[in-house]
């Protein structure tokens, strides 16, 4: 069976898209953490826990919230997650830094530390969706699509899963670009380099 | 590409850790039941005294100026250096286009993070990786506390899909003040030396390290090393809180049993478990549950984070490597400062180093994010 | 007490990112924990640190917390007679 890209998620430019068709604009061209959080509002994505996250974390859940939350069939509970991007988590990086720098190590505070790994933005997608799953966090210097091909390819041939959401969520401040996709075993888009050059 | 019957091995491992700059000298302390964890003072880390395992910067300057490379590095690239440079003793041969290289780190050189200097750990790969003759792009995985151990499997899985040949797996951490403020601020810092799975565990203690080993498909490479397959693993996530572990293990057990299915083996058939232990309330209960609902509450069971604290990034790629080295000997390191067990459920913690014919080695490793994964090497 | 309790939601609030809510939203007995507002473990050190910094009140078990926190009536009880800020 012929592994394809089927669904495709793009957060770039004051605008989200979704399959190639825009879904939100950015009003007055805000700051990222006032876009997404117009998007999630107008997207009625309706999940409160929103409001703790950090930037690469509200930037991923959006993301994948447009790709599963009216997602047509059953999600498979066993899809993998591969995400990607270059900043890991460095805005909240910043805050925890900040906040230790101004008030020592006692103004150090939980809600912000526990954000502190690129791969909590995974935890909460797997917890909004109850995916039991193979899931991992890279760090490139940029989006890689080969290497994501051949990782999803290699899970999917080693059966530690049967369908996929890979993608690059970077934001560093105002600089972000969200590109999330579906790799599934139905028709759709050929999985290339190629093609998610054109996508992203 | 299907390469089912592919077999993807390891070997040896190097290691640069507050108990030794060496693999040797390290497996040498832990034998003598020496731990890496020690009270530090050090008002820009903590307040008060605290226990940590520090490396002795010192011995890691002396250790570096024995490598070759010139060139100006931090603490965490001169670590990673070290480790690289003794496991490239044996194998620099094949460093070469069908070589990949994967670095498993959380933070980087997060201590040096401002506005200057933003800290992108794709950078401090490449930097390291070109200092060492690495033609292909570093790979880099920040997947929280089992991204040592996970990189393993990483390897394994991109040489199993066609992408190289061999690998190289490294992976480290730095005591970091952004780090051990973080943990202070989850009240997760033990004041004593950390007690896994004891009565009277109350909290993680934080340490440093680096570690590093080649994995490849040819098993030729390895030379007399006792060379061990990468018979199994899994990654799979708890879904359940971003820094609470499952209270029924759910993903831990997934994860091995994901692991155990890949190996076509029984559980009971692995000789002993480097677990992860962290001497957390939480997590050490969490493993007992998983570990239960596979039955291998009778497996001899250890966690090295009695021995060099949490070392983060570097953690699950250490532990399996001082785990592997035991095993080459057909011993399974010890568990210290366990007395009295402090799990609902029974799990057969080894507390001195004991004989055992050893075939499969599980390692396993779970970290925030609900991550968890584990790997099962066999010896060959 | 009633400005205390007011003062407390506002702070819960902004504390932990309860961004979607405002301090009417937030009824004295309503359970802060489990079902109710929904808080979790992260946001209980949270809770700990504010105790600390703006009442003077040092928690050194995070498990005594659960009596404190269960809503926000206990919370202002305890605040009021163990503050020293």
């Amino acid at each position: 069976m012929e592994y394809n890209i089927t669904n495709y998620c793009n957060i770039k430019d004051n605008k989200i898209f979704h399959n190639g068709q825009e879904i939100y604009r950015n009003k007055g061209e805000l700051p990222f953490l006032d876009f997404i959080k117009g998007a999630y509002k107008e997207l009625e994505i309706a999940y409160p826990k929103f409001y703790k996250m950090d930037s690469l974390s509200k930037l991923s859940l959006i993301a994948s919230s447009v790709l599963l939350d009216n997602y047509k069939e059953e999600l498979d509970e066993k899809m993998a997650i591969v995400l990607s991007n270059r900043s890991g988590c460095i805005d909240i990086d910043r805050i925890h830094q900040t906040n230790i720098d101004e008030d020592g190590i006692a103004g150090a505070r939980p809600a912000n530390f526990v954000y502190t790994l690129p791969n909590i933005s995974l935890g909460e997608i797997s917890i909004k969706y109850q995916l039991r799953s193979e899931n991992s966090f890279f760090i490139f210097d940029s989006f890689n699509p080969n290497f994501l091909i051949a990782y999803s390819k290699s899970l999917i041939n080693l059966k530690k899963c049967n369908s996929l959401l890979v993608g690059w969520v970077e934001v560093n401040e105002e600089a972000y670009n969200g590109f999330l996709f579906m790799i599934e075993p139905k028709p759709g888009m050929e999985l290339t380099e190629k093609k998610l050059l054109e996508l992203i | 590409m299907e390469n089912g019957n592919l077999h993807i091995y390891t070997a040896g491992g190097a290691c640069v850790t507050s108990l030794g700059m060496n693999l040797e000298e390290n497996i040498a302390n832990i034998k003598a039941g020496k731990s890496g964890i020690h009270k530090h003072e050090d008002k820009n880390l903590s307040a008060e005294a605290f226990y940590g395992a520090i490396i002795n910067k010192e011995k890691l300057e002396k250790a570096f100026n024995l490598t070759v490379y010139k060139g100006i590095f931090t603490t965490l690239e001169k670590m990673f250096l070290i480790a690289l440079k003794d496991v490239l003793n044996d194998y620099q041969a094949y460093v070469n286009e069908d070589c990949g290289i994967i670095f498993s780190m959380t933070k980087g050189n997060i201590d040096d993070l401002s506005s200057d200097s933003p800290n992108y750990l794709h950078d401090l790969a490449q930097k390291v990786s070109r200092t060492i003759g690495m033609k292909n792009e570093a790979i880099v995985l920040s997947n929280a506390c089992v991204s040592g151990i996970m990189a393993v499997s990483v390897a394994k899985r991109l040489i199993h899909t066609g992408l190289y040949k061999h690998c190289l797996v490294v992976g480290g951490d730095i005591f970091s003040r952004f780090v051990f403020s973080g943990f202070q601020s989850f009240q997760a810092v033990s004041n004593e030396p950390c007690k896994p799975y004891d009565k009277d565990r109350d909290g993680i203690t934080l340490g440093e390290a680096a570690a590093a080993i080649f994995v490849s498909k040819d098993k030729s490479v390895f030379g007399t090393k006792t060379v061990y397959e990468i018979v199994g693993e899994g990654s799979i996530n708890d879904a359940n809180h971003i820094s609470g572990p499952s209270r029924t293990g759910e993903g831990l057990f997934q994860s091995v049993k994901s692991a155990i299915d890949e190996a076509g083996i029984e559980a009971k058939e692995i000789d002993c478990i480097s677990s992860h232990g962290t001497a957390t309330m939480y997590n050490d209960e969490m493993e007992a549950q998983a570990f239960n609902r596979i039955d291998l509450q009778d497996i001899p069971v250890f966690s090295l984070k009695a021995c060099y604290g949490h070392t983060l990034g570097a953690a699950g790629l250490l532990e399996a490597v001082v785990s592997l080295r035991f095993a080459d000997e057909n011993l399974i390191p010890p568990s210290f400062n366990y007395k009295e067990h402090g799990l609902t459920l029974p799990l057969n913690i080894n507390t001195e180093v004991q004989k055992k014919d050893i075939n499969y080695v599980l390692k396993t490793a779970s970290g925030f994010g609900g991550s968890n994964t584990a790997v099962i090497f066999k010896k060959v | 007490m009633e400005e205390l309790k007011k003062e407390l939601k506002e702070k819960l609030i902004e504390a932990l990112n309860l961004e979607d809510l405002t301090p009417d939203d937030i009824s004295d007995d309503e359970a802060l924990f489990g079902e109710g507002l929904g808080l979790d473990s992260i946001d209980a050190l949270e809770l700990i640190i504010i105790l600390d910094k703006d009442y003077g009140i040092k928690l050194t078990d995070s498990k005594d917390g659960k009596k404190i926190f269960e809503t926000v009536e206990t919370m202002a009880t305890f605040i009021k007679e163990n503050r020293t800020k």
